[in-house]
This record gives structure tokens, C-alpha cells and sequence, in this order.
């Protein structure tokens, strides 16, 4: 029944962000909008527990989400078979920039602590 | 035999199929990574297009009529965002003490992924519209979808961008990082969301408790950053 309560939360949550983004005409879409409204109601207990009882599966199995958008892959086979390459490399080398550029910031910018090898090797 | 041609073109016209088969084969990829180790290369997401991909193109059943039945799961991301502010929350008093650190982390990694994107895609020679679609190519696929469409991208094309660039953080880091030394699970999880959104959190979430909450704080982050900065810097092009 938490679980229940904890999604109807996440769709107001959502319904009340695309309402926002509308009225207001931010350029925020309505699940960021979301996020924060639901970031702002957890300082009241009532709605932890629910919340907590959805956010674990579905966070939990977020990589399934992706799965129809990356289907979508087959509407493009034109623009694969043209530019596939020119467009796996700008991906690759991209991803690969952010990565680093990310972790080496925030290892020089963390105190030493965090820095201690971790007792087994991760990802 | 004519029978079931007529059950299997009523089947695969209703949007039981694309969900069933949705979920039977992430299931079925979930389970041969389990098998393997949780080898980044078995990568259940990468497995399922590929394998759906196949059967749509073996069945000559059209996208939409796929998207009609996997929608419903399409649409759980939607309040997948909105959740993400749990674990934010219940890590608020150690994200409030590193807050700089981890903001100028989150915009470093967010503009280099975003900037060498676009830089080489026009390098490239690569079309305005595909290049406008890769902008946003780190945010998490609806996300990535808005702000593509109000950059003059294409919304479903960032959206597969989004998607295989989670892939290539969830399958790459782990030889990416070890090359460069980078040891500490809270950053290398970090660095996973900010370049590699869900798909990149999902991988962290699985190897490491510390690197999946911070992946997912880095998602977030983006998330927010992204949409709020991306469209002002369009606007000065």
C-alpha cells in the first residue's frame, strides 16, 4: 500500500512540475520541476516511508526504462548508415571526456579521506 | 498453420507484444549478466536493444506498433525523476558539506562531455540538427529529449544519444578509470552519472553502494544543471 501511495506522490509530483513549467514557461521539464517539489515535501516524515517503498524498485531497475528509447535506434538506421561512425566516435570520445573530466575534478577537490583505495576493485 | 499466422498478426498488433517482449527479454539479458559476473560487456540494457531490434526487424513489426505496448514502461522515467530525489535526500547532510566540490565536479564533467560532443560532431562535418541532438547527449533520455527539441535537435534521436551514451560509460569506465588511476567509488560513481545519466548509475548502483548513490546525485544534478543552463548558452549562439 506504501508503494501505491509512494507513485501517486511521484505522479503529482510530476503533474504539479508540468503544471508549473507550463503556467510559468520555464524551460525546466515537469519531472526536474518534480524532483525538487518532492525534495521540498520529504521535510514533512508522513511522506518518507511511501515514498522510500516506490523510489527502491524503481530506481532500482531504472536501466529496464531505457530499453524502448534504445529500440528507437531502428528509426535512424538511415542516419547510422550515413554518419554511424562520424557519430560513434563523437560519442565515445565525449563520454569519455566527461568521465574524466568529472572524476578528476571532484578527486582534487575532495578532501584526501575520500581517496583511500577501496578493499575491492569497483565497476 | 494459417490459424496461427492470423493469432500472431493479432498478437503482434496489440501493445501486449512490445511490453511482453520488453520485459521477457531484459529479464533474460538480466539473467545472463547476472551469469557473467556482472560483466560490464554483458550489459543487459545494450543485450535487450539489440536482441528487440532483431525481432522487430525479423517480425517486420514497425516501431510504433513496438513503442504502442513498451510506452508503458517509456513512461515510468518520467516519475523515475522525480524519485531521484530520495536518495538525494537521504544523503542531504553529507551533499551539503561537499556541495561546492560536487556542484564543480557536476559542471565540469557536464560541459566537457557536452562541448567535446559538439565540438566533434562539427568537426566531423556531422548535420546541425544530429548536432543539436548530441548537446544534451549526458542528461537522462526524457530530459535530453526537452532540451533537444528547444535547441532545434531531434527529440527521439537525442534520446537514442542519451541512451547509447549510458551504454558507453556503463561498458567503458570500469577500463577507463583503472587506466587513469582513479580509484575512490564516491568519484568514480560520480563521474558515472554525470556522463552516463541512469544507464551509468545503474551499472554503479550494481558494483558499488557509495558509487550508486553518488551516480545517482550526479544524475540529478545534471539533470538540473543541464536544463536550466543549455537552453540560456543556446541562446547566445
Amino acid at each position: 500500500m506504501d508503494a501505491l501511495r509512494g507513485f501517486t506522490l511521484l505522479l503529482l509530483c510530476q503533474s504539479a512540475g508540468e503544471a508549473l513549467a507550463r503556467l510559468a514557461q520555464w524551460p525546466l521539464p515537469g519531472p526536474v520541476l518534480g524532483l525538487v517539489i518532492l525534495g521540498a515535501l520529504l521535510q514533512w516524515p508522513l511522506v518518507r516511508a511511501p515514498v522510500e517503498a516506490v523510489a527502491q524498485p524503481l530506481l532500482g531497475h531504472l536501466s529496464l526504462l531505457f530499453v524502448p528509447v534504445g529500440v528507437g535506434v531502428v528509426g535512424h538506421l538511415g542516419l547510422v548508415g550515413e554518419y554511424g561512425l562520424q557519430m560513434l566516435l563523437a560519442l565515445v570520445l565525449s563520454t569519455w571526456v566527461g568521465l574524466l573530466a568529472s572524476a578528476l575534478v571532484l578527486r582534487a577537490l575532495l578532501p584526501r579521506e575520500a581517496d583511500a583505495p577501496p578493499a575491492t576493485p569497483v565497476h | 498453420m494459417s490459424n496461427f499466422v492470423d493469432l500472431w498478426v493479432y498478437l503482434a498488433a496489440t501493445p501486449l507484444f512490445g511490453l511482453t517482449a520488453t520485459l521477457g527479454v531484459y529479464v533474460a539479458a538480466s539473467a545472463v549478466y547476472e551469469r557473467l559476473d556482472r560483466a560490464p560487456w554483458a550489459n543487459p540494457v545494450l543485450w535487450s536493444v539489440v536482441v528487440l531490434a532483431l525481432l522487430l526487424k525479423a517480425t517486420g513489426t514497425p516501431y510504433p506498433v513496438y513503442f504502442s505496448g513498451a510506452q508503458f514502461i517509456h513512461f515510468l522515467l518520467g516519475p523515475a525523476v522525480v524519485a531521484l530525489a530520495w536518495p538525494l535526500w537521504q544523503r542531504r547532510a553529507e551533499l551539503r558539506a561537499r556541495a561546492g566540490a560536487l556542484l564543480v565536479a557536476a559542471l565540469a564533467g557536464g560541459a566537457a562531455a557536452s562541448g567535446s560532443a559538439v565540438g566533434i560532431a562539427w568537426a566531423l562535418g556531422l548535420p546541425g540538427e544530429v548536432i543539436a541532438s548530441l548537446a544534451p547527449k549526458s542528461v537522462t533520455a526524457p530530459v535530453a529529449m526537452g532540451i533537444a527539441a528547444q535547441l532545434g535537435g531531434i527529440p527521439a534521436l537525442a534520446a537514442v544519444f542519451a541512451v547509447l551514451t549510458g551504454l558507453i560509460g556503463a561498458i567503458t569506465a570500469k577500463v577507463l578509470f583503472d587506466a587513469a588511476r582513479i580509484r575512490p567509488p564516491v568519484v568514480r560513481g560520480f563521474a558515472l552519472g554525470t556522463a552516463s545519466h541512469g544507464v551509468g548509475a545503474a551499472r554503479a548502483l550494481q558494483v558499488h553502494p557509495d558509487a550508486g548513490a553518488y551516480a545517482a546525485l550526479a544524475l540529478g544534478l545534471q539533470v538540473l544543471l543541464a536544463a536550466l543552463l543549455m537552453p540560456l548558452i543556446a541562446r547566445l549562439f
